[in-house]
C-alpha cells in the first residue's frame, strides 16, 4: 500500500489486521465449499464439523472488530487509513453474514442427507463454485488493493442471480410434478437462495474494496436519488 | 554504580577552593569599604550636624557649614538631569526602536557612543569651556547683551551642559538594555493591533522600560554629583556670597569644596574636620542615590513581576 | 497548486504571493482564496512556509529586516500591500492571536481596551461596553467580571490566551489570524480555545496554523497544506482528511513521511 508508515507500531497493527482479515476470509470460503461437497457427497458428519467450524468464524469478527478499535482509538487514522480500517469493520461483519449462511446450507444438508437425492445435483455445485470463486476474488482485490478487480466481482452478481432463477424454476416443475418432492425441493431451494445471499454479500465486498481504494462510494448506485461522485 | 555519597576528594577540594576564594575576595572589598567610611565617620561626624547642613562657611573656610555647596550640587544635578534624559533616552529610543540595526549609520552612532563613555571627565571640561563658554556663550552675549560678559564665562547652565554631555553615553546605554528587555511579542502585540510603532513605543515599551530609565538616570545622577574635573572650569567657584538662582551664576560644588579645602586652604589643620564632614556628606549623598536607585529597580520588578525575568 | 475552493464569498485572495527573507525564497508562490466566515487551517510540517503566509496577510512579515514580498493580496477588493496602502489599517481590519499569549503588563480591561484606544477612543462608558462584549466572545467574560483592574499577569495561561483573543476581538476585525494558539496549552485550556474559535467562525473569518492535525480536522472548515514553501492542497476538512488527492498530503496526514 505504498509507503510505510513512520511509526512501526501502527505499521505492523495495520498488517496484522490484514492477515487476519485474510485469514477469516479463507475460513469463509472454506465453509462454502465444505458444506456444499457435504451435499453432493451426502456427508452429514462434515456438515456438522461445518457448523461447529462456524464458531472460528465468530470469534474471528470479534478479535477483528477489537483490533480495528484499537487502532481507532490510538491511532486516529485519516484519508486511506480511516477508510481502511471502516471498510474493515463491514468486511468482516459480511464476512461472518456467509459463514452463517454457510451454516445454514450445512443445516438444509443434514435435512436432504436423510432422505434420497431428488436429482443429480449440477447447477447448485457450479453456482456454488462462481460464488465461492467471487467472494475469493474479492479478497484478492482488496488485498491488492485493485479497484478494477473488485469492480469486476461486483459484475458478476447478475450471473448468480441468474442460476438462482433457473434452479429455483427447475424446482418448481419437480414440486409440480409430485407433491413428495415438495419437502426436498423447498430444502434444495433454500440452499440456493442461501447461495444467492452470499453473492449479494461478495458483491458488497467489491463496493467497500473499490471505496477503501478509490474513496468513491459506489454503494446504492441507482437506488439513491442522486449520488455524488467527487 | 557510583555511590551518590562520595565524590573525588579533588572536586571536593575544588568547591571549597572556590568558595574561600571569591568570599575572599568579598571579604576584602567590604573591608576596604569599611575603612573609608570608617575614616569619614571618625573624623567627620564631629562636625556634621543640622547646622552644618544649613549654614554657610565663614572664617575663611574654618567654621559655618557647606550649604550653599549643596544648594550648587544639587542645582547642577537637576539642571544636568533635565538635559541628559529627553537626549539620552530620545537616542536609544531611535538606535533601538527605529533605525535599521545593520546599516552603517547605526553602527557609526555605537561607535561614537563607547568612544564618547571612555573619553576622560577633564577633557569634557575642556570641550564645556571651549565649545559652551567661548562660542555659544560668547555668541549670545554679542548678539543678545551686545557684547557684555554674561553667558561667556563659567556659570551653572554651562556646567550642568557639560555634565550632560559626559553623562550622556550612561543614559544612553541604561535606556537602551532597558529597551532591549522588554520582550518583542509585547511590541508584536500592539502593532498587530493596528499601533503605529510611535504609539508601541510610548503606551507598551516605555512604560515597562521606566525602571531602566530610572536606573541609569540616578546613576547619571550620582556621577553628577561626585564629577569635579568636568566643572573645574566650567563653572564651580570656591566662594561666593550669594546663591546660584540664575543659570549664569556661578556656582560652589561639595566635590570642588572637598578639593579646595584639601589643596588650598590657608589653614590646613583648622580646615581638616569641615574637609572630612563634606565628604562624609558627599559620600551619603552617593549613597543615597545609589540605594534609591536599588530600591527603585526591585519596587519595579516586583510590579511586573511575571512579565520580565 | 490546486485551484481555489469555492464558497460563499471570499474574504481574501491571495494570488502568487512569494516572500524571501535576505534573497532566499521562504513561500511561493502561493495561491489561494480564504472563504469568508469559515475557519481555514495551515497545516504542514515545521518550516513548511505557513507562519510565513500567515503573517503575510495582515503585514507583519515587514517588520523583519531583509524581507521581501512579491505577489498581490486581496481583503474583499482591496488590495493589502502597495504604496499608500497604510499597515495600520490593515491591521485594524485584520487582526493576529500569537502562539505565546503575551497580554500588556497592565490590568485585564486596559488590555482589551488598549486596541481601541489607540484607535482614538477614550470615552469610558463606551469603553466598557465594548471590553465587556470583547470578553464575552471570548468566553472570559465570567471568570474576570470581578476583577477587571487586576494585572492581567495574574491569570493562567489559558486565561491570558483568551485575553490575548478579546484583546484582538475588541477593535471588531472582520478577520482573525490565529498562529498555534493552542500549542502551549494543556488539553482542556486547548479544548476551549477549540470551542471559542467554532462560535467565532459564526461572525469572522478565522485562519489558523496548527501543527497538530487532529486539531485542524476538529475545528476547521476547509484546510491548506503546505510544504517546503509550497502550498500542496487545499480543500474542505472532510474532503481532505477522508480522501485527499496529493499522495504528499496522503503521506503527511497519515503520518507515512519518512
Amino acid at each position: 500500500m505504498g509507503r510505510e508508515h513512520t511509526n512501526r507500531d501502527y505499521e505492523q497493527e495495520l498488517r496484522k489486521l490484514r492477515e487476519q482479515i485474510l485469514l477469516m476470509g479463507a475460513k469463509v470460503e472454506e465453509s462454502i465449499t465444505g458444506s456444499i461437497r457435504a451435499l453432493t457427497e451426502r456427508d452429514t458428519p462434515l456438515a456438522e464439523r461445518m457448523i461447529a467450524f462456524d464458531r472460528n468464524i465468530n470469534q474471528m469478527e470479534v478479535d477483528i472488530d477489537g483490533l480495528c478499535l484499537q487502532v481507532l482509538a490510538r491511532r486516529q487514522p485519516v484519508a486511506s487509513d480511516l477508510r481502511f480500517i471502516t471498510m474493515a469493520l463491514k468486511l468482516v461483519t459480511d464476512l461472518e453474514r456467509i459463514g452463517d449462511l454457510g451454516v445454514n446450507i450445512c443445516e438444509r444438508v443434514i435435512e436432504l442427507n436423510q432422505e434420497p437425492p431428488l436429482k443429480p445435483y449440477v447447477d447448485l455445485p457450479r453456482m456454488a463454485e462462481d460464488v465461492q470463486r467471487m467472494l475469493h476474488d474479492a479478497l484478492d482485490a482488496f488485498v491488492a488493493g485493485d479497484a478494477e478487480h473488485a469492480q469486476r466481482v461486483i459484475e458478476r452478481d447478475v450471473n448468480i442471480d441468474a442460476y438462482y432463477q433457473q434452479i429455483f424454476r427447475e424446482l418448481l416443475t419437480y414440486m409440480m410434478e409430485d407433491v413428495r418432492n415438495i419437502h426436498r425441493a423447498t430444502r434444495l431451494q433454500s440452499i440456493a437462495k442461501y447461495l444467492e445471499r452470499i453473492g449479494d454479500h461478495a458483491t458488497n465486498l467489491g463496493e467497500m474494496v473499490v471505496f477503501m481504494v478509490k474513496g468513491k462510494d459506489i454503494r446504492h448506485v441507482g437506488k439513491l436519488g442522486s449520488v455524488d461522485t467527487r | 554504580m557510583r555511590s551518590l555519597f562520595s565524590r573525588e576528594l579533588r572536586s571536593r577540594l575544588g568547591d571549597s577552593a572556590l568558595v574561600i576564594s571569591t568570599g575572599a575576595a568579598t571579604l576584602l572589598v567590604l573591608i576596604i569599604l569599611a575603612i573609608i567610611v570608617g575614616d569619614v565617620v571618625h573624623h567627620g561626624a564631629a562636625r556634621f550636624s543640622w547646622e552644618f547642613l544649613s549654614t554657610a562657611p565663614s572664617q575663611g573656610m574654618t567654621a559655618g557649614g557647606v550649604f550653599p555647596a549643596i544648594f550648587g550640587t544639587v542645582a547642577l544635578v537637576i539642571l544636568m538631569t533635565i538635559a541628559v534624559v529627553p537626549a539620552g533616552v530620545a537616542t536609544a529610543i531611535y538606535i533601538h526602536e527605529y533605525a535599521d540595526r545593520e546599516s552603517s549609520l547605526t553602527r557609526l552612532i555605537r561607535v561614537a557612543i563607547n568612544n564618547l563613555a571612555g573619553v576622560p571627565s577633564i577633557v569634557f571640561g575642556l570641550f564645556g569651556l571651549g565649545f559652551f563658554i567661548q562660542f555659544v556663550g560668547v555668541g549670545i552675549d554679542r548678539t543678545l547683551f551686545s557684547g557684555h560678559k554674561v553667558f561667556g564665562q563659567p556659570a551653572l547652565i554651562w556646567a550642568a551642559l557639560t555634565m550632560a554631555v559626559l553623562t550622556l553615553p550612561v543614559v544612553i546605554v541604561a535606556t537602551e538594555e532597558a529597551l532591549r528587555a522588554v520582550p518583542r511579542e509585547l511590541r508584536e502585540a500592539s502593532l498587530a493591533l493596528g499601533a503605529t510603532r510611535f504609539q508601541t513605543v510610548i503606551k507598551v515599551v516605555l512604560p515597562q522600560a521606566t525602571a531602566g530609565i530610572l536606573t541609569g538616570t540616578i546613576l547619571a545622577i550620582s556621577r553628577g554629583a561626585g564629577e569635579v574635573a568636568p566643572i573645574l572650569f566650567t563653572g564651580a567657584a570656591y566662594y561666593l556670597p550669594q546663591l546660584p538662582w540664575q543659570p549664569q551664576n556661578q556656582f560652589m560644588h561639595l566635590g570642588y569644596h572637598v578639593y579646595v579645602l584639601a589643596t588650598q586652604s590657608p589653614d590646613v589643620d583648622a580646615g581638616k574636620p569641615i574637609l572630612y564632614a563634606t565628604v562624609l556628606v558627599l559620600l551619603m549623598v552617593t549613597f543615597v542615590l545609589n540605594l534609591s536607585a536599588f530600591v527603585v529597580r526591585s519596587r519595579m520588578r516586583h510590579r511586573f513581576a511575571g512579565a520580565s525575568s | 497548486m490546486t485551484e481555489p475552493v469555492e464558497a460563499s464569498r471570499h474574504k481574501l485572495t491571495v494570488r502568487n504571493l512569494s516572500v524571501f527573507y535576505a534573497e532566499k525564497k521562504a513561500l511561493g508562490p502561493v495561491t489561494m482564496d480564504i472563504p469568508e466566515k469559515r475557519v481555514t487551517a495551515l497545516i504542514g510540517p515545521s518550516g513548511c512556509g505557513k507562519s510565513t503566509f500567515l503573517r503575510s496577510l495582515n503585514r507583519m512579515n515587514e517588520l523583519i529586516p531583509a524581507c521581501r514580498m512579491e505577489g498581490v493580496v486581496h481583503l474583499d477588493d482591496q488590495p493589502i500591500y502597495g504604496t499608500g496602502i497604510d499597515a495600520v489599517a490593515v491591521r485594524r481590519r485584520i487582526g493576529m492571536v500569537f502562539q505565546r499569549s503575551n497580554p500588556f503588563p497592565k490590568s485585564i480591561f486596559e488590555n482589551v481596551a488598549y486596541g481601541l484606544r489607540i484607535g482614538g477612543l477614550n470615552a469610558r462608558p463606551e469603553l466598557v461596553e465594548r471590553v465587556e462584549r470583547a470578553l464575552q466572545q471570548a468566553a472570559l467574560w465570567e471568570e474576570v467580571k470581578d476583577r477587571l483592574n487586576e494585572s492581567a499577569l495574574g491569570l493562567s495561561g489559558g486565561q491570558q490566551q483568551r485575553l490575548c483573543i478579546a484583546r484582538a476581538l475588541a477593535v471588531e476585525p472582520e478577520v482573525l489570524l490565529m498562529d498555534e494558539p493552542a500549542s502551549a496549552l494543556d488539553p482542556i485550556a486547548t479544548a476551549h480555545i477549540e470551542e471559542l474559535i467554532s462560535t467565532l467562525s459564526d461572525r469572522y473569518t478565522v485562519v489558523i496554523v496548527t501543527h497538530n492535525m487532529q486539531q485542524a480536522a476538529r475545528v476547521s472548515d476547509y484546510t491548506a497544506f503546505f510544504y517546503m514553501g509550497d502550498l500542496i492542497e487545499v480543500d474542505r476538512t472532510q474532503v481532505l482528511f477522508t480522501k485527499p488527492s496529493q499522495s504528499k498530503t496522503e503521506d503527511y496526514i497519515t503520518g507515512r513521511f519518512g
